[in-house]
């Protein structure tokens, strides 16, 4: 999932102090369960700025509406017309939410609230860990299921280096050494000959930006074009 | 104010403990602050941070939670995870700008109903310090 962190609360504040009406918007999808930009956030973050308005002596309407997902247009267009009713969206969604909400209100301000960090897991409660650098050419069955290119400082695709110390990485004592779980994951699977195997030198084109995906099966089929033949 | 002001506390006491020593108080008619207004968790575990907002955002002077003794929860952990939501309703109340002496957790035994007194004479004493919640302060203003 995406995870993100909800921005300082003097930032958020600052953000939306030119509008008298604002909705804070929240995401159903990651955000929710990284407990950043969810339902109950939503909440606690509407108050806390209904609370600080109060303080301030400002009268300001603070709306609240979640949505399944602000990365999906069918989620997004049934809530337009209530969106426009405000000065200001204040996102939590992660980037891409908060660029499809503006792209598809176009005129209204989109403001974020949380800040996107990486792709990742739920390693235990409250605590979530970077995966996927989305590379786009996917190499873990080489590496046990460890992801090289996240894990390891320096993204060798042949590692270790020589910077290992037991089993940390140099660049700090915190930070496991990704070709150690490498070689242990690969021992666990009896595959350790796969260490002797020399990696190619990994192609990083495909990590060129704006991606695009396409998938042909899928995309709405040409009526108008149908018709002509 | 002050001739006026008599603090409105919220308690949020666990079944197993704090609800109990509230009822021991009274059964052993020790005396205490009026102000208190408990609700009653089944553990205080159940306490979420929006809980303890939604209670100042409605004009609650000072809030408290009551849970059983760490290590003595019924559900095991669940005043641990109490005591993480009152650490995070501190900060968000800073944030905002309303003091953070305002909410605090308490530990105590269904027995302990001493305890309970002096967490609801303590609260309300904090409050009568503090003066009233200041969002409730702004709407009073002319």
């Amino acid at each position: 999932m995406i995870v993100a962190e909800r921005k300082p609360f003097t930032e958020i504040k600052d953000s939306i102090k030119d509008y008298k009406k604002v909705l804070v918007l929240g995401c159903g999808t990651c955000v929710s369960v990284c407990q950043a930009g969810g339902e109950k956030e939503v909440e606690l973050l509407a108050t806390e700025l209904r609370m600080a308005d109060k303080m301030d002596g400002r009268e300001v309407e603070i709306g609240e509406l979640t949505i399944q997902r602000q990365c999906d247009r069918e989620y997004i267009e049934p809530i337009t017309e209530k969106m426009r009713e405000y000065d200001a969206v204040l996102s939590m969604a992660c980037g891409a939410g908060v660029q499809f909400v503006a792209e598809i209100l176009e005129d209204m301000p989109v403001i974020p609230a949380v800040n996107t960090r990486f792709i990742g897991v739920t390693a235990d409660e409250g605590l979530w860990l970077e995966k996927c650098r989305a590379c786009g050419n996917c190499l873990l069955a080489d590496y046990g299921g460890i992801c090289p290119i996240t894990m390891c400082a320096k993204s060798l695709v042949n590692g270790p280096c020589g910077g290992y110390k037991d089993g940390k990485c140099e660049t700090s004592p915190e930070r496991d050494c990704a070709w150690v779980m490498i070689y242990e994951r690969l021992a666990k699977q009896g595959r350790l000959d796969k260490m002797r195997e020399l990696s190619a030198l990994k192609d990083y084109s495909a990590q060129s930006h704006p991606a695009r995906q396409v998938n042909e099966a899928y995309t709405k089929p040409e009526l108008s074009a149908a018709k002509e033949k | 104010m002050a001739g006026g002001y008599e603090p409105k506390i919220v308690g949020f006491c666990c079944h197993y403990c704090a609800y109990s020593a509230a009822d021991l108080a009274g059964s052993m008619r020790l005396e205490y602050a009026p102000n208190v207004r408990i609700v009653k968790l089944m553990c205080t575990g159940k306490v979420d941070t929006l809980h303890l907002l939604k209670a100042f955002e409605d004009g609650a002077d000072a809030v408290f939670v009551a849970g059983c003794e760490e290590g003595d929860c019924h559900f095991l952990e669940g005043n641990l995870r109490a005591k993480k939501k009152v650490e995070q309703a501190k900060k968000l109340l800073e944030e905002v700008g309303i003091e953070p002496e305002r909410v605090e957790m308490f530990n105590m035994g269904a027995s302990d109903a001493p305890l309970f007194v002096a967490a609801c004479n303590e609260m309300t004493e904090r409050a009568k310090n503090l003066g009233p919640n200041p969002l409730k302060k702004e709407k009073v203003k002319p």
